[in-house]
């Protein structure tokens, strides 16, 4: 095995997650969750039109491959004038794929805490929105950690397919480096194993994170 | 220290509240009055629409006519509710916020928040929503939870108290808001027989103290002993109404009988 190409490897490698990866993801995941909310209200909303779009959404997001959704972002949109550098085509790709998967999880989540508890909100004069914001959602935030952090793995995993509309990011320069080094198998390997790393401190994460929401609940 | 609303004069007033459910008609035409300081309590098998009643009070339940109207007190506007008037949303949601502004409500299932703690529980209407100053919120908080006999529980989350301990700070809850008119929704069904008594002896002090309050329960003993009148639902409409001596012991309805009886030899 050719060590020294591992060792002068991991610094453009882990640069790649540091750099392009890990702060991919998070833009993403940030504004992904904001439009999850944003679409879960809308899709629980008594408006139907609103909802009906909202559902629309959803659908076409969870009914599209990630990689052509970043396709008609970078290489689709400049056709009707709209051209975006690499970065901000794949963080709005991204994001609203995670916005779409993660609006059902949230939806699910607000749906799982009981009525008595926007009742008793009520009667201690708040107004619906107040309540969703001091009652409701932090109790469904609870409840959507794990499946939202399973969101998150995947997010993770799907930045790699920025490496196509030209994001530097971790597995656009492993495919880099294993052009001119010819070692394919042993850099995809790295790459692999630093995906691997990055998702299991993720994990531990959410472990945390876990216990933390579950001060509140009776433990069997 | 003392939060009582003085007493003198009507505060509440329902007239010719109806409600459906699709075809089910729950209620047929509610009307009763209930001057400052005084106890109402609801009897009547379940499906009579008492808890219904109840429930339109604070507009939890939207009545599809009728009117519930809460006298103002000094400091506190009155509060209003036209069910079957046409106003708009945002109209609507106003008249709501305000009766619930007025009134304080404490839940069969208790309904505490889990993820707030017995201090926080008490504490949130009054600060969020009143935006009364934190300190003297807390101060009075403590006061209402020692009273209960809750001091030492104001750290602990709702899963480390018993029934009638989540129960109590239900109570207390509701207290925290100053409210003019407080409710009770079977405030002891879901608690263990042996401490019911001590939230029945809560709610009995909170009467002697001179609050208002409407009372939903199956608690012949409290209805006697605390309520100035007694209102047996049955079918939607209010089928008699009296003073607890009368109506408990001599009613006059056959339906009232019926259910008295029931309810005091199940087995017969």
């Amino acid at each position: 095995m050719d060590w020294d190409l591992v060792i002068s490897s991991l610094g453009p490698l882990w640069g790649g997650a540091l750099l392009g990866t890990i702060p991919l993801s998070l833009a993403s995941f940030a504004v992904g969750l904001v439009l999850a909310l944003l679409l879960a209200l809308a899709r629980m909303s008594s408006i139907v039109p609103l909802s009906l779009a909202a559902r629309f959404v959803i659908s076409v997001v969870r009914g599209t491959p990630m990689l052509v959704q970043l396709f008609v972002v970078f290489f689709g949109l400049p056709s009707i004038g709209v051209v975006l550098p690499p970065w901000p085509s794949a963080i709005i790709a991204l994001s609203i794929n995670v916005g779409g998967y993660a609006a059902e999880v949230i939806r699910a989540a607000i749906l799982s805490v009981p009525a008595g508890q926007w009742e008793a909100g009520y009667t201690v004069g708040m107004s619906r929105v107040t309540t969703l914001r001091r009652i409701i959602l932090p109790q469904a935030a609870r409840v959507s950690v794990p499946p939202l952090s399973n969101t998150f793995i995947s997010l993770i995993k799907d930045t790699s397919l920025a490496a196509t509309i030209l994001v530097t990011e971790l597995f656009r320069e492993a495919q880099r480096i294993a052009a001119f080094s010819n070692e394919f198998l042993l850099i995809y390997i790295e790459a692999a194993a630093i995906y691997w790393i990055i998702c299991l401190v993720l994990s531990t994460a959410q472990g945390r994170i876990e216990k933390r929401l579950d001060r509140y609940v009776a433990h069997a | 220290m003392s939060l009582t609303p003085d007493a003198s004069g009507p505060l509440l007033t329902v007239t010719g509240l109806r409600k459906s459910f699709g075809d089910l008609e729950v209620l047929k035409g509610i009307d009763l009055t209930l001057p400052r300081g005084r106890v109402l309590v609801l009897i009547g098998p379940s499906g009579s629409g008492k808890t219904t009643v109840l429930r339109s009070l604070n507009a939890l339940e939207v009545a599809d006519a009728g009117v519930v109207e809460l006298a103002g007190v000094a400091g506190a506007a009155p509060a209003r509710i036209d069910f079957g008037a046409p106003v708009s949303k945002r109209e609507r949601q106003v008249q709501r916020e305000t009766l619930r502004d007025a009134s304080g409500m404490v839940f069969q299932h208790y309904n505490l928040f889990p993820h707030k703690t017995v201090l926080q529980n008490v504490i949130e209407g009054p600060t969020v929503v009143q935006g009364r100053p934190r300190d003297e919120v807390v101060a009075e908080a403590e006061a209402l939870l020692a009273r209960v006999g809750l001091a030492e529980k104001r750290d602990a989350y709702p899963f480390e108290l018993s029934g009638g301990q989540q129960q109590r700070v239900g109570i207390v809850r509701a207290l925290a808001l100053r409210p003019r008119l407080l409710l009770f929704d079977e405030p002891t069904s879901a608690l263990d027989p042996e401490i019911v008594g001590d939230v029945l002896a809560i709610m009995k002090e909170l009467a002697d103290e001179g609050w208002t309050m409407v009372v939903v329960t199956h608690e012949l003993g409290f209805a006697r002993e605390v309520a100035d009148e007694v209102l047996f639902l049955d079918g939607g409409v209010i089928v008699e109404r009296g003073a607890p001596g009368e109506l408990l012991r001599a009613p006059r309805q056959p339906r009232t009988r019926a259910f008295l009886d029931r309810l005091l030899r199940p087995l017969d």
